[in-house]
Protein backbone atom coordinates (compact mmCIF):
# COMPACT_ATOMS: atom_id res chain seq x y z
CA UNK A 1 0.00 0.00 0.00
CA UNK A 2 1.38 3.04 -0.80
CA UNK A 3 1.42 5.82 2.07
CA UNK A 4 -0.13 8.76 0.46
CA UNK A 5 -2.71 6.51 -0.73
CA UNK A 6 -3.34 6.14 2.60
CA UNK A 7 -3.15 9.27 4.29
CA UNK A 8 -5.40 10.39 1.57
CA UNK A 9 -7.65 7.77 2.70
CA UNK A 10 -7.53 8.54 5.90
CA UNK A 11 -7.80 12.46 5.04
CA UNK A 12 -11.09 11.47 3.76
CA UNK A 13 -12.61 9.93 6.16
CA UNK A 14 -11.50 12.54 8.97
CA UNK A 15 -13.23 15.18 6.97
CA UNK A 16 -16.28 13.10 6.38
CA UNK A 17 -16.87 11.51 9.74
CA UNK A 18 -18.30 15.20 10.50
CA UNK A 19 -19.99 15.31 7.78
CA UNK A 20 -21.90 12.20 8.16
CA UNK A 21 -23.01 12.55 12.02
CA UNK A 22 -24.41 15.81 10.61
CA UNK A 23 -26.25 14.54 7.76
CA UNK A 24 -27.49 12.06 10.46
CA UNK A 25 -28.41 14.68 13.24
CA UNK A 26 -30.53 16.52 10.84
CA UNK A 27 -33.16 13.81 10.20
CA UNK A 28 -32.68 12.42 13.78
CA UNK A 29 -35.48 13.89 15.55
CA UNK A 30 -37.94 12.32 12.99
CA UNK A 31 -36.91 9.00 14.27
CA UNK A 32 -37.69 9.12 18.07
CA UNK A 33 -40.63 9.50 19.58
CA UNK A 34 -40.63 12.97 21.35
CA UNK A 35 -38.22 15.95 20.15
CA UNK A 36 -36.98 16.56 23.96
CA UNK A 37 -35.53 13.28 23.78
CA UNK A 38 -33.59 14.04 20.76
CA UNK A 39 -32.38 17.13 21.98
CA UNK A 40 -31.37 15.43 25.13
CA UNK A 41 -29.31 12.64 23.09
CA UNK A 42 -27.59 15.84 21.50
CA UNK A 43 -26.66 17.22 24.82
CA UNK A 44 -25.55 14.56 26.30
CA UNK A 45 -23.81 12.94 23.15
CA UNK A 46 -21.46 16.64 23.04
CA UNK A 47 -20.97 16.00 27.10
CA UNK A 48 -20.10 12.07 26.55
CA UNK A 49 -17.40 13.28 23.32
CA UNK A 50 -15.84 15.72 25.79
CA UNK A 51 -15.83 13.52 28.08
CA UNK A 52 -14.02 11.05 25.93
CA UNK A 53 -11.29 13.32 24.80
CA UNK A 54 -9.65 12.85 28.12
CA UNK A 55 -10.72 9.50 28.87
CA UNK A 56 -10.98 7.66 25.64
CA UNK A 57 -8.18 9.49 23.67
CA UNK A 58 -5.61 10.14 26.83
CA UNK A 59 -6.58 7.48 29.36
CA UNK A 60 -7.53 9.73 31.98
CA UNK A 61 -10.53 8.87 34.06
CA UNK A 62 -12.24 11.54 35.63
CA UNK A 63 -15.43 11.04 37.79
CA UNK A 64 -15.89 14.76 38.32
CA UNK A 65 -17.07 15.81 34.80
CA UNK A 66 -20.49 17.12 36.04
CA UNK A 67 -18.47 19.62 37.83
CA UNK A 68 -17.85 21.56 33.94
CA UNK A 69 -21.31 20.47 32.63
CA UNK A 70 -22.85 21.73 35.86
CA UNK A 71 -20.71 24.84 35.97
CA UNK A 72 -21.65 25.39 32.53
CA UNK A 73 -25.04 25.35 33.40
CA UNK A 74 -25.34 27.66 36.18
CA UNK A 75 -22.90 30.57 34.42
CA UNK A 76 -25.16 30.94 31.75
CA UNK A 77 -28.54 30.33 33.46
CA UNK A 78 -27.06 32.58 36.10
CA UNK A 79 -25.66 35.36 33.46
CA UNK A 80 -29.95 35.23 31.99
CA UNK A 81 -31.93 35.32 35.17
CA UNK A 82 -29.50 37.88 37.24
CA UNK A 83 -27.91 39.50 34.75
CA UNK A 84 -30.48 39.30 31.99
CA UNK A 85 -27.42 38.97 29.27
CA UNK A 86 -28.24 37.87 25.89
CA UNK A 87 -28.28 34.79 25.10
CA UNK A 88 -25.00 34.41 22.92
CA UNK A 89 -23.24 35.69 25.82
CA UNK A 90 -24.77 33.95 28.47
CA UNK A 91 -23.50 31.06 26.67
CA UNK A 92 -20.29 32.11 25.98
CA UNK A 93 -19.72 33.25 29.82
CA UNK A 94 -20.86 29.78 30.85
CA UNK A 95 -18.26 28.15 28.76
CA UNK A 96 -15.37 30.26 29.55
CA UNK A 97 -16.60 29.82 33.62
CA UNK A 98 -16.25 25.52 32.37
CA UNK A 99 -12.89 26.46 31.18
CA UNK A 100 -11.69 28.11 34.12
CA UNK A 101 -12.88 25.26 36.42
CA UNK A 102 -11.40 22.95 34.13
CA UNK A 103 -7.82 24.83 34.28
CA UNK A 104 -8.21 24.65 37.92
CA UNK A 105 -9.35 21.20 38.62
CA UNK A 106 -7.13 19.76 36.26
CA UNK A 107 -3.90 21.96 37.11
CA UNK A 108 -4.32 19.79 40.36
CA UNK A 109 -5.64 16.41 39.11
CA UNK A 110 -3.19 16.00 36.68
CA UNK A 111 -0.24 15.30 39.61
CA UNK A 112 -1.59 12.44 40.18
CA UNK A 113 -2.18 8.96 37.93
CA UNK A 114 -5.20 6.03 37.67
CA UNK A 115 -7.23 5.58 40.31
CA UNK A 116 -5.80 8.69 42.50
CA UNK A 117 -6.67 11.08 39.65
CA UNK A 118 -10.55 9.51 39.48
CA UNK A 119 -10.87 10.13 43.29
CA UNK A 120 -8.90 13.53 43.02
CA UNK A 121 -11.45 14.47 40.28
CA UNK A 122 -14.60 13.18 41.96
CA UNK A 123 -13.70 15.10 45.72
CA UNK A 124 -13.19 18.25 43.60
CA UNK A 125 -16.81 17.76 41.94
CA UNK A 126 -18.15 17.36 44.65
CA UNK A 127 -16.69 20.57 46.41
CA UNK A 128 -17.94 22.54 43.00
CA UNK A 129 -21.33 20.62 43.92
CA UNK A 130 -21.58 22.13 47.38
CA UNK A 131 -20.56 25.17 46.82
CA UNK A 132 -23.26 26.09 44.24
CA UNK A 133 -25.82 23.98 46.90
CA UNK A 134 -24.98 26.50 49.07
CA UNK A 135 -24.76 29.77 47.20
CA UNK A 136 -28.84 29.56 47.70
CA UNK A 137 -29.00 32.90 46.59
CA UNK A 138 -27.43 32.93 43.38
CA UNK A 139 -28.17 29.15 42.26
CA UNK A 140 -31.46 28.24 44.32
CA UNK A 141 -29.86 25.80 45.89
CA UNK A 142 -31.52 22.23 46.03
CA UNK A 143 -34.38 23.73 44.13
CA UNK A 144 -31.98 24.45 41.47
CA UNK A 145 -31.85 27.89 39.25
CA UNK A 146 -35.48 28.72 37.82
CA UNK A 147 -36.47 31.08 34.58
CA UNK A 148 -33.63 30.51 32.37
CA UNK A 149 -36.03 31.76 29.68
CA UNK A 150 -35.10 33.26 26.23
CA UNK A 151 -37.23 35.13 24.50
CA UNK A 152 -37.97 34.54 20.96
CA UNK A 153 -34.82 36.44 18.58
CA UNK A 154 -34.21 36.21 15.51
CA UNK A 155 -30.72 34.85 13.87
CA UNK A 156 -29.40 35.27 10.24
CA UNK A 157 -32.97 36.50 9.24
CA UNK A 158 -34.44 33.62 10.94
CA UNK A 159 -36.60 33.74 13.91
CA UNK A 160 -35.86 31.37 16.45
CA UNK A 161 -38.39 30.64 19.56
CA UNK A 162 -37.30 28.35 21.38
CA UNK A 163 -40.69 26.82 23.49
CA UNK A 164 -40.86 25.46 19.79
CA UNK A 165 -38.99 21.74 20.13
CA UNK A 166 -37.92 21.17 16.57
CA UNK A 167 -36.59 25.36 16.52
CA UNK A 168 -34.73 24.18 19.68
CA UNK A 169 -33.46 21.31 18.50
CA UNK A 170 -31.92 22.99 15.07
CA UNK A 171 -30.79 25.65 17.18
CA UNK A 172 -28.85 23.22 19.62
CA UNK A 173 -27.59 21.10 16.77
CA UNK A 174 -25.81 24.16 15.35
CA UNK A 175 -23.63 24.69 18.56
CA UNK A 176 -23.11 21.27 18.50
CA UNK A 177 -22.19 21.10 14.93
CA UNK A 178 -19.50 23.61 15.56
CA UNK A 179 -17.70 21.87 18.43
CA UNK A 180 -18.21 18.34 17.48
CA UNK A 181 -16.03 19.94 13.66
CA UNK A 182 -13.39 21.35 16.53
CA UNK A 183 -12.79 17.99 18.22
CA UNK A 184 -12.80 16.11 14.71
CA UNK A 185 -9.99 19.10 14.12
CA UNK A 186 -8.12 18.45 17.10
CA UNK A 187 -8.09 14.36 17.16
CA UNK A 188 -6.72 14.67 13.60
CA UNK A 189 -3.91 17.40 14.83
CA UNK A 190 -0.11 16.40 15.89
CA UNK A 191 -1.58 17.18 19.09
CA UNK A 192 -4.09 14.72 18.49
CA UNK A 193 -1.36 12.40 18.54
CA UNK A 194 0.26 13.14 21.32
CA UNK A 195 -2.40 12.52 23.41
CA UNK A 196 -2.86 9.03 22.19
CA UNK A 197 0.68 8.29 22.78
CA UNK A 198 0.65 9.54 26.75
CA UNK A 199 -2.63 7.46 26.48
CA UNK A 200 -0.41 4.33 25.44
CA UNK A 201 2.70 4.94 27.19
CA UNK A 202 3.55 8.57 29.42
CA UNK A 203 7.23 6.99 30.23
CA UNK A 204 7.70 6.74 25.94
CA UNK A 205 6.21 10.50 25.38
CA UNK A 206 8.20 11.85 27.62
CA UNK A 207 10.98 10.43 26.60
CA UNK A 208 10.01 11.34 22.88
CA UNK A 209 10.55 14.81 24.04
CA UNK A 210 6.59 15.85 25.04
CA UNK A 211 6.00 18.16 27.57
CA UNK A 212 3.39 15.41 29.41
CA UNK A 213 2.18 17.60 31.99
CA UNK A 214 1.36 20.27 29.98
CA UNK A 215 -0.26 18.39 27.84
CA UNK A 216 -2.62 16.87 29.67
CA UNK A 217 -3.76 19.85 31.54
CA UNK A 218 -4.66 20.89 28.08
CA UNK A 219 -6.52 18.26 26.53
CA UNK A 220 -8.29 18.59 30.03
CA UNK A 221 -9.63 22.13 30.06
CA UNK A 222 -10.63 21.68 26.11
CA UNK A 223 -12.40 18.63 27.59
CA UNK A 224 -14.07 21.07 30.38
CA UNK A 225 -14.98 23.82 27.73
CA UNK A 226 -16.66 21.03 25.64
CA UNK A 227 -18.68 19.33 28.38
CA UNK A 228 -19.08 23.16 29.72
CA UNK A 229 -20.80 23.85 26.51
CA UNK A 230 -23.26 21.06 26.99
CA UNK A 231 -24.30 22.36 30.37
CA UNK A 232 -24.98 25.80 28.63
CA UNK A 233 -26.94 24.54 26.24
CA UNK A 234 -28.88 22.46 28.74
CA UNK A 235 -29.69 24.87 30.96
CA UNK A 236 -31.03 26.72 27.22
CA UNK A 237 -33.00 23.59 26.35
CA UNK A 238 -34.92 22.87 29.95
CA UNK A 239 -35.18 26.63 31.15
CA UNK A 240 -33.77 25.07 34.91
CA UNK A 241 -30.97 24.22 36.33
CA UNK A 242 -31.42 21.27 38.24
CA UNK A 243 -28.64 20.91 41.01
CA UNK A 244 -28.30 17.11 39.86
CA UNK A 245 -26.24 18.92 37.10
CA UNK A 246 -23.54 19.14 39.55
CA UNK A 247 -23.53 15.90 40.82
CA UNK A 248 -21.35 12.52 40.66
CA UNK A 249 -23.95 10.87 39.04
CA UNK A 250 -23.86 12.62 36.06
CA UNK A 251 -19.88 11.91 36.14
CA UNK A 252 -20.63 8.14 36.12
CA UNK A 253 -23.15 9.28 32.99
CA UNK A 254 -20.77 10.02 31.03
CA UNK A 255 -18.43 6.90 32.21
CA UNK A 256 -21.22 4.52 30.99
CA UNK A 257 -22.08 6.53 27.68
CA UNK A 258 -18.47 5.79 26.49
CA UNK A 259 -18.07 2.48 27.85
CA UNK A 260 -21.39 1.78 26.02
CA UNK A 261 -20.68 3.61 22.28
CA UNK A 262 -16.90 2.72 22.55
CA UNK A 263 -14.38 4.85 24.58
CA UNK A 264 -11.74 6.44 21.85
CA UNK A 265 -13.73 6.38 18.89
CA UNK A 266 -14.90 9.27 17.55
CA UNK A 267 -18.66 8.64 17.32
CA UNK A 268 -18.68 6.03 19.91
CA UNK A 269 -19.86 8.41 22.91
CA UNK A 270 -22.38 9.87 20.72
CA UNK A 271 -23.77 6.22 20.14
CA UNK A 272 -23.93 5.36 23.66
CA UNK A 273 -25.57 8.57 24.85
CA UNK A 274 -28.11 7.78 22.60
CA UNK A 275 -28.79 4.30 23.27
CA UNK A 276 -28.21 5.15 27.48
CA UNK A 277 -31.02 7.79 26.89
CA UNK A 278 -33.43 6.05 24.74
CA UNK A 279 -33.26 3.47 27.18
CA UNK A 280 -34.05 5.54 30.02
CA UNK A 281 -36.83 6.67 28.17
CA UNK A 282 -38.89 3.32 27.65
CA UNK A 283 -37.37 1.52 30.52
CA UNK A 284 -38.62 4.50 32.85
CA UNK A 285 -42.00 4.30 31.44
CA UNK A 286 -42.14 0.68 32.33
CA UNK A 287 -40.88 0.61 36.13
CA UNK A 288 -39.57 3.20 38.21
CA UNK A 289 -36.78 0.78 39.07
CA UNK A 290 -34.89 2.36 36.06
CA UNK A 291 -31.64 1.70 37.75
CA UNK A 292 -31.22 -1.70 38.31
CA UNK A 293 -32.48 -2.13 34.48
CA UNK A 294 -29.54 0.07 33.23
CA UNK A 295 -27.23 -1.94 35.31
CA UNK A 296 -28.54 -5.38 34.11
CA UNK A 297 -28.00 -3.59 30.83
CA UNK A 298 -24.48 -2.21 31.07
CA UNK A 299 -23.38 -5.81 31.89
CA UNK A 300 -24.47 -7.03 28.89
CA UNK A 301 -22.98 -4.48 26.83
CA UNK A 302 -19.59 -4.82 28.50
CA UNK A 303 -19.57 -8.55 28.12
CA UNK A 304 -20.64 -8.84 24.60
CA UNK A 305 -19.40 -5.63 23.28
CA UNK A 306 -16.36 -4.91 25.19
CA UNK A 307 -15.28 -2.24 22.90
CA UNK A 308 -18.43 -0.74 23.15
CA UNK A 309 -21.52 -0.74 19.97
CA UNK A 310 -19.82 1.73 18.08
CA UNK A 311 -15.99 0.52 19.18
CA UNK A 312 -16.98 -3.51 18.17
CA UNK A 313 -18.49 -2.31 14.58
CA UNK A 314 -15.72 -0.17 13.50
CA UNK A 315 -13.50 -3.25 14.99
CA UNK A 316 -15.08 -5.89 12.35
CA UNK A 317 -15.31 -3.05 9.38
CA UNK A 318 -11.26 -2.77 10.08
CA UNK A 319 -10.70 -5.93 10.13
CA UNK A 320 -12.72 -6.94 7.00
CA UNK A 321 -11.22 -3.89 5.49
CA UNK A 322 -7.37 -4.99 5.97
CA UNK A 323 -8.54 -8.58 6.33
CA UNK A 324 -6.15 -9.22 9.48
CA UNK A 325 -6.91 -11.37 12.31
CA UNK A 326 -5.41 -9.19 14.45
CA UNK A 327 -6.45 -6.23 16.58
CA UNK A 328 -6.31 -3.46 13.61
CA UNK A 329 -4.21 -0.72 14.54
CA UNK A 330 -4.99 2.93 14.89
CA UNK A 331 -3.04 4.93 11.67
CA UNK A 332 -3.34 8.31 11.81
CA UNK A 333 -6.28 10.35 12.65
CA UNK A 334 -7.47 6.85 14.96
CA UNK A 335 -11.15 5.31 13.46
CA UNK A 336 -13.68 7.33 13.14
CA UNK B 1 42.56 14.15 32.09
CA UNK B 2 44.58 14.24 29.02
CA UNK B 3 44.54 16.93 27.59
CA UNK B 4 41.48 16.02 25.42
CA UNK B 5 39.81 19.11 23.57
CA UNK B 6 37.07 20.51 25.51
CA UNK B 7 34.47 20.42 22.47
CA UNK B 8 35.51 16.96 22.04
CA UNK B 9 33.31 16.28 25.18
CA UNK B 10 29.25 15.46 24.28
CA UNK B 11 28.13 14.62 27.83
CA UNK B 12 30.01 14.30 31.25
CA UNK B 13 29.17 13.58 35.13
CA UNK B 14 31.27 15.19 37.53
CA UNK B 15 31.08 14.18 40.96
CA UNK B 16 27.68 12.33 40.51
CA UNK B 17 26.15 10.78 43.85
CA UNK B 18 22.98 9.06 44.03
CA UNK B 19 21.07 8.05 47.90
CA UNK B 20 18.15 6.19 47.76
CA UNK B 21 17.18 6.74 51.75
CA UNK B 22 20.47 5.16 53.21
CA UNK B 23 22.05 3.43 50.20
CA UNK B 24 24.15 4.95 48.31
CA UNK B 25 23.63 3.73 44.83
CA UNK B 26 26.42 5.66 43.41
CA UNK B 27 29.42 7.69 45.21
CA UNK B 28 31.38 10.62 43.04
CA UNK B 29 31.28 9.44 39.47
CA UNK B 30 33.13 11.61 37.10
CA UNK B 31 32.77 10.64 33.52
CA UNK B 32 33.47 12.43 30.00
CA UNK B 33 31.76 10.95 27.06
CA UNK B 34 33.84 12.13 23.58
CA UNK B 35 31.42 12.57 20.71
CA UNK B 36 30.66 10.05 18.00
CA UNK B 37 31.96 7.09 20.37
CA UNK B 38 30.62 3.94 21.31
CA UNK B 39 30.64 3.28 24.80
CA UNK B 40 29.54 0.91 27.14
CA UNK B 41 28.98 0.84 30.99
CA UNK B 42 29.49 -2.56 32.30
CA UNK B 43 29.63 -4.11 35.66
CA UNK B 44 28.10 -7.01 37.86
CA UNK B 45 24.57 -6.61 39.22
CA UNK B 46 23.82 -4.09 41.50
CA UNK B 47 27.17 -1.78 40.38
CA UNK B 48 24.76 1.08 40.05
CA UNK B 49 24.57 0.96 36.26
CA UNK B 50 21.36 1.70 36.15
CA UNK B 51 21.01 4.54 38.00
CA UNK B 52 23.73 6.14 36.06
CA UNK B 53 21.71 5.36 33.24
CA UNK B 54 19.03 7.09 34.72
CA UNK B 55 21.27 10.25 35.23
CA UNK B 56 22.27 11.01 32.11
CA UNK B 57 19.33 10.42 30.36
CA UNK B 58 17.29 12.29 32.81
CA UNK B 59 15.20 10.01 34.21
CA UNK B 60 16.19 10.97 37.94
CA UNK B 61 18.03 13.77 39.09
CA UNK B 62 21.23 13.10 41.14
CA UNK B 63 21.60 13.79 44.93
CA UNK B 64 25.03 15.47 44.03
CA UNK B 65 26.63 16.43 41.30
CA UNK B 66 25.96 17.47 37.75
CA UNK B 67 25.58 16.58 34.37
CA UNK B 68 26.88 18.76 31.97
CA UNK B 69 26.32 17.96 27.41
CA UNK B 70 27.98 20.55 25.16
CA UNK B 71 28.91 22.70 27.92
CA UNK B 72 26.02 23.40 29.65
CA UNK B 73 24.88 22.22 32.89
CA UNK B 74 21.39 20.44 32.19
CA UNK B 75 21.31 18.31 35.81
CA UNK B 76 17.82 18.55 36.87
CA UNK B 77 16.00 19.55 33.70
CA UNK B 78 12.38 18.01 33.14
CA UNK B 79 12.76 14.60 31.30
CA UNK B 80 11.12 15.82 28.07
CA UNK B 81 14.30 18.61 27.75
CA UNK B 82 16.91 16.39 27.62
CA UNK B 83 14.62 14.84 24.66
CA UNK B 84 14.83 17.87 22.89
CA UNK B 85 18.65 19.07 23.63
CA UNK B 86 19.67 15.97 21.67
CA UNK B 87 19.27 13.15 24.18
CA UNK B 88 17.45 10.03 23.02
CA UNK B 89 17.27 6.83 25.15
CA UNK B 90 15.58 3.09 25.01
CA UNK B 91 14.46 1.13 27.80
CA UNK B 92 15.48 -1.47 29.10
CA UNK B 93 11.57 -2.93 29.63
CA UNK B 94 10.40 -1.97 25.65
CA UNK B 95 8.21 0.90 25.64
CA UNK B 96 6.15 1.58 23.24
CA UNK B 97 2.73 3.13 22.11
CA UNK B 98 1.33 -0.56 21.54
CA UNK B 99 -1.93 -0.29 20.49
CA UNK B 100 -0.59 1.65 17.55
CA UNK B 101 0.77 1.06 14.27
CA UNK B 102 4.30 0.74 13.77
CA UNK B 103 4.62 3.45 11.57
CA UNK B 104 2.35 5.72 14.02
CA UNK B 105 5.07 4.98 16.58
CA UNK B 106 7.74 6.03 14.91
CA UNK B 107 5.93 8.96 13.14
CA UNK B 108 4.72 10.37 16.34
CA UNK B 109 8.24 10.50 17.97
CA UNK B 110 9.61 12.48 14.63
CA UNK B 111 6.78 14.87 15.09
CA UNK B 112 8.25 16.19 17.89
CA UNK B 113 10.73 18.25 16.28
CA UNK B 114 7.88 19.91 13.98
CA UNK B 115 4.91 20.24 15.74
CA UNK B 116 4.19 19.68 19.50
CA UNK B 117 1.21 22.11 20.17
CA UNK B 118 -0.55 22.17 16.86
CA UNK B 119 -4.17 21.78 17.84
CA UNK B 120 -5.84 23.02 14.15
CA UNK B 121 -3.84 21.61 11.03
CA UNK B 122 -4.48 17.76 9.90
CA UNK B 123 -0.89 15.88 10.91
CA UNK B 124 -1.45 14.25 7.59
CA UNK B 125 -0.26 17.04 6.32
CA UNK B 126 2.79 16.60 7.92
CA UNK B 127 4.89 14.33 5.29
CA UNK B 128 8.24 15.06 6.04
CA UNK B 129 7.40 13.50 9.24
CA UNK B 130 5.65 10.73 7.74
CA UNK B 131 8.17 9.91 5.03
CA UNK B 132 11.06 9.98 8.14
CA UNK B 133 9.08 7.50 10.04
CA UNK B 134 8.90 5.51 6.85
CA UNK B 135 12.73 5.79 6.36
CA UNK B 136 13.42 4.73 9.83
CA UNK B 137 11.52 1.49 9.92
CA UNK B 138 13.48 0.89 6.62
CA UNK B 139 16.56 1.28 8.35
CA UNK B 140 15.93 -0.90 11.14
CA UNK B 141 14.07 -3.52 9.48
CA UNK B 142 10.70 -3.44 10.31
CA UNK B 143 9.17 -1.83 6.68
CA UNK B 144 6.89 -4.97 5.78
CA UNK B 145 5.04 -4.34 9.52
CA UNK B 146 4.36 -0.54 9.28
CA UNK B 147 0.55 -1.32 9.49
CA UNK B 148 0.80 -3.84 12.31
CA UNK B 149 -0.06 -2.69 16.00
CA UNK B 150 3.61 -2.16 18.16
CA UNK B 151 2.19 -4.04 20.15
CA UNK B 152 1.81 -7.55 17.89
CA UNK B 153 5.35 -7.30 17.05
CA UNK B 154 7.56 -9.57 18.35
CA UNK B 155 9.85 -8.96 21.26
CA UNK B 156 12.96 -8.30 19.00
CA UNK B 157 11.06 -6.40 16.78
CA UNK B 158 9.29 -3.96 19.02
CA UNK B 159 13.26 -3.53 20.70
CA UNK B 160 14.60 -2.71 17.25
CA UNK B 161 10.79 -0.04 16.84
CA UNK B 162 12.50 1.52 19.99
CA UNK B 163 15.79 2.15 18.59
CA UNK B 164 13.84 3.60 15.07
CA UNK B 165 11.86 6.00 17.96
CA UNK B 166 14.61 7.57 19.70
CA UNK B 167 16.43 7.86 16.16
CA UNK B 168 13.14 9.94 14.69
CA UNK B 169 14.34 12.66 16.90
CA UNK B 170 17.66 12.79 15.49
CA UNK B 171 19.43 12.90 18.78
CA UNK B 172 23.47 13.27 19.22
CA UNK B 173 23.36 11.21 21.94
CA UNK B 174 21.82 7.96 22.26
CA UNK B 175 21.37 6.44 25.18
CA UNK B 176 20.08 2.27 25.36
CA UNK B 177 19.94 0.45 28.47
CA UNK B 178 20.70 -3.35 28.08
CA UNK B 179 19.42 -3.25 24.05
CA UNK B 180 19.66 -6.86 23.76
CA UNK B 181 17.79 -8.00 26.89
CA UNK B 182 15.67 -11.00 26.30
CA UNK B 183 17.01 -11.17 22.47
CA UNK B 184 17.53 -14.55 20.73
CA UNK B 185 21.06 -14.63 19.46
CA UNK B 186 20.03 -14.54 16.34
CA UNK B 187 18.42 -11.34 17.14
CA UNK B 188 21.12 -10.24 19.44
CA UNK B 189 23.69 -10.17 16.50
CA UNK B 190 21.36 -7.86 14.44
CA UNK B 191 20.92 -5.50 16.75
CA UNK B 192 24.76 -5.11 17.76
CA UNK B 193 25.57 -4.82 13.82
CA UNK B 194 22.64 -2.09 14.11
CA UNK B 195 24.66 -0.11 17.16
CA UNK B 196 27.61 -0.28 15.70
CA UNK B 197 26.61 1.23 12.53
CA UNK B 198 24.62 4.15 14.49
CA UNK B 199 27.81 4.58 16.73
CA UNK B 200 29.29 5.70 12.99
CA UNK B 201 27.05 9.00 13.32
CA UNK B 202 26.55 10.06 17.36
CA UNK B 203 27.38 8.83 19.83
CA UNK B 204 26.25 5.92 21.70
CA UNK B 205 26.16 5.00 25.15
CA UNK B 206 25.11 1.83 26.54
CA UNK B 207 24.68 -0.49 29.48
CA UNK B 208 25.56 -3.96 29.12
CA UNK B 209 26.17 -6.70 31.75
CA UNK B 210 26.98 -9.09 28.85
CA UNK B 211 30.59 -8.00 28.49
CA UNK B 212 31.52 -10.44 26.19
CA UNK B 213 28.91 -8.45 24.12
CA UNK B 214 30.57 -4.98 23.68
CA UNK B 215 34.15 -5.74 23.87
CA UNK B 216 34.65 -6.49 20.27
CA UNK B 217 32.69 -3.23 19.36
CA UNK B 218 33.56 -0.17 21.72
CA UNK B 219 36.08 2.43 22.14
CA UNK B 220 35.43 3.00 25.47
CA UNK B 221 34.11 1.19 28.57
CA UNK B 222 33.32 2.38 31.77
CA UNK B 223 33.39 -0.32 34.87
CA UNK B 224 30.95 0.77 37.42
CA UNK B 225 31.51 -1.41 40.72
CA UNK B 226 29.30 -1.27 44.28
CA UNK B 227 28.47 2.32 42.62
CA UNK B 228 31.94 4.01 42.69
CA UNK B 229 33.92 4.25 39.58
CA UNK B 230 36.40 0.91 39.19
CA UNK B 231 38.13 1.77 35.81
CA UNK B 232 37.65 3.58 32.27
CA UNK B 233 39.14 3.30 29.15
CA UNK B 234 39.90 0.79 25.80
CA UNK B 235 38.69 -2.40 25.75
CA UNK B 236 41.92 -3.53 25.79
CA UNK B 237 43.01 -1.39 29.06
CA UNK B 238 40.13 -3.21 30.76
CA UNK B 239 40.94 -6.56 29.66
CA UNK B 240 44.23 -5.71 31.43
CA UNK B 241 43.33 -3.97 34.38
CA UNK B 242 43.51 -6.30 37.63
CA UNK B 243 41.18 -4.71 39.40
CA UNK B 244 38.32 -5.29 37.09
CA UNK B 245 39.62 -8.72 36.76
CA UNK B 246 39.27 -9.79 40.42
CA UNK B 247 35.73 -8.07 40.67
CA UNK B 248 33.90 -8.46 37.20
CA UNK B 249 35.93 -10.87 35.23
CA UNK B 250 37.38 -13.42 37.89
CA UNK B 251 33.06 -14.15 37.92
CA UNK B 252 32.88 -15.47 34.48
Amino acid sequence: MKATGVHALMDLVARHRVVAVLAFLLVFPLLMPYEALAVNILIFGLYAVGFNLLFGYTGMLSFGHAAFLGVGSYLTGMSIVHAHLHWLLAIAVGVAAAALVGLLIGHLAIRTRGIYFSMVTLALGQIVYFAFYKAESWTGGENGLRGVTVAPFEVLGLRVDLTNPIAKYYFILGFVALALGLVSRILASPFGAVIEAIRENEKRALACGYDVARSKILVFVLSATICGLAGSLRALHLSVVPIDSLHYLQSGQAVMMCLLGGMGTFFGPFVGAAIFLYLEDVVTSLTRHWMAVVGAIFILFILFFPRGVWGSLMARWQRSATREPSSPAVEQSGPA
Amino acid sequence: MNGRAASDILIEARQVSQRFGAFQALSDISVQFRAKQLCAIIGPNGAGKSTFFNILSGSISPSAGSVWFKGQDITGLAQHEYARHGIAKSFQITNVFKQLSAHENVRVAAQMRHARFDFFNPRARLSAVASQADALLERVGLAHLRNRSAGDLAHGQQRALEVAMALAAEPQLLLMDEPTAGMSPEETVVMMGLITQLAAERTVILVEHKMKLVMGICQTLIVLHHGQLLAQGSPDEIRANAEVRRVYLGQG
